[in-house]
């Protein structure tokens, strides 16, 4: 089981819904379609939608404090939604969430960002 | 009674999900729960990422060996072994965060749940020569016993 990556954009704010396993191999794919996303300079902030992701390791928290860093730097904000417990449980391990906004699901993420869903 | 398998693979960062998925299906027969399902599926990901990043530098044309060995009791080992570059200092590449490879976006957070999701883990790393991560872990399933 790979990795599908989908892009939608709302307002200024770029929506990435995974699907799929993210490990190291699908996180250099996804941080070259990302950072590609980024650079056409139209959104400012980026909702992470985790929901459909089965399977993560540490390359999946490598690939967002990437990206966290580059969005910073734009003045924007990366906020992660829908996480499950065991995807939870590595953020935790790291220190994820002392940086990195959570909410429950896209729509309260949308909303934390202002934009109206 | 015991049982064991072992996969041998070229470094191709594809089989990250190969050897995690095929080490599950083989412990599936001690009816684990989904979260140590997911411990293990884990930890394997992390060891061969591992040996494919840091023992290969991402040369694909290298190999990787991964064993496991069941117990009716629930017992696993696991054991993920390269014969790459190996480790200079183990205790500091143990450290939560330490990544020799911050420019590849590591997080450094390998080892750290290695240890967190198994009950031992032990490195054995000679410079030069490659690296053996040796993990334990017992089952919380009576369900084994049984059958
Ligand atoms: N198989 C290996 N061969 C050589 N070095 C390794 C190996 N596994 C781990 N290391 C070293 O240990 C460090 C820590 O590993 P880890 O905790 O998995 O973090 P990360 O992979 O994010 O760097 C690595 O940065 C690397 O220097
Ligand atoms: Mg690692």
């Amino acid at each position: 089981m790979s990795l599908t990556t989908f892009f939608t954009i709302k307002e200024d704010v770029l929506i990435i819904r995974l699907s799929g396993e993210l490990d190291h191999h699908e996180a250099t794919i996804l941080r070259e379609a990302w950072q590609n996303k980024l650079r056409e300079g139209t959104v400012k902030h980026v909702i992470l939608n985790l929901e459909e992701v089965s399977f993560m390791d540490s390359s999946g928290i490598g690939v967002l404090l990437g990206r966290y860093k580059e969005i910073m730097q734009l003045g924007g904000e990366l906020v992660v939604c829908a996480v499950n417990p065991s995807i939870e449980r590595i953020f935790n391990m790291s220190g994820m969430f002392k940086i990195i906004r959570l909410e429950p699901n896209e729509e309260n993420a949308l909303l934390s960002l202002g934009v109206a869903s | 009674m015991k049982n064991d398998m072992t996969l041998r693979f070229l470094s191709v960062s594809k089989n990250e999900a190969f050897a995690r998925a095929t080490v599950g299906a083989f412990i599936s027969q001690l009816d684990p729960t989904m979260d140590e399902l997911t411990e293990i599926k884990t930890v394997v990901s992390e060891a061969v990422t591992n040996a494919i990043i840091h023992g290969y530098h991402n040369e694909p044309d290298h190999y990787i060996t991964v064993t496991c060995a069941i117990e009716d009791s629930g017992a696993i080992e696991l054991i993920i072994s390269d014969e790459g570059m190996g480790i200079e200092n183990i205790k500091q590449a143990q450290e939560p965060l330490y990544t020799s490879k911050p420019h590849l976006e590591r997080s450094g957070m390998g080892f750290t749940i290695m240890e967190s999701f198994m009950d031992g883990l032990a490195i054995k790393s000679t410079i030069n020569e490659g690296t053996t991560v040796t993990m334990k872990k017992q089952l919380t399933t009576a369900n084994s016993v049984c059958h």
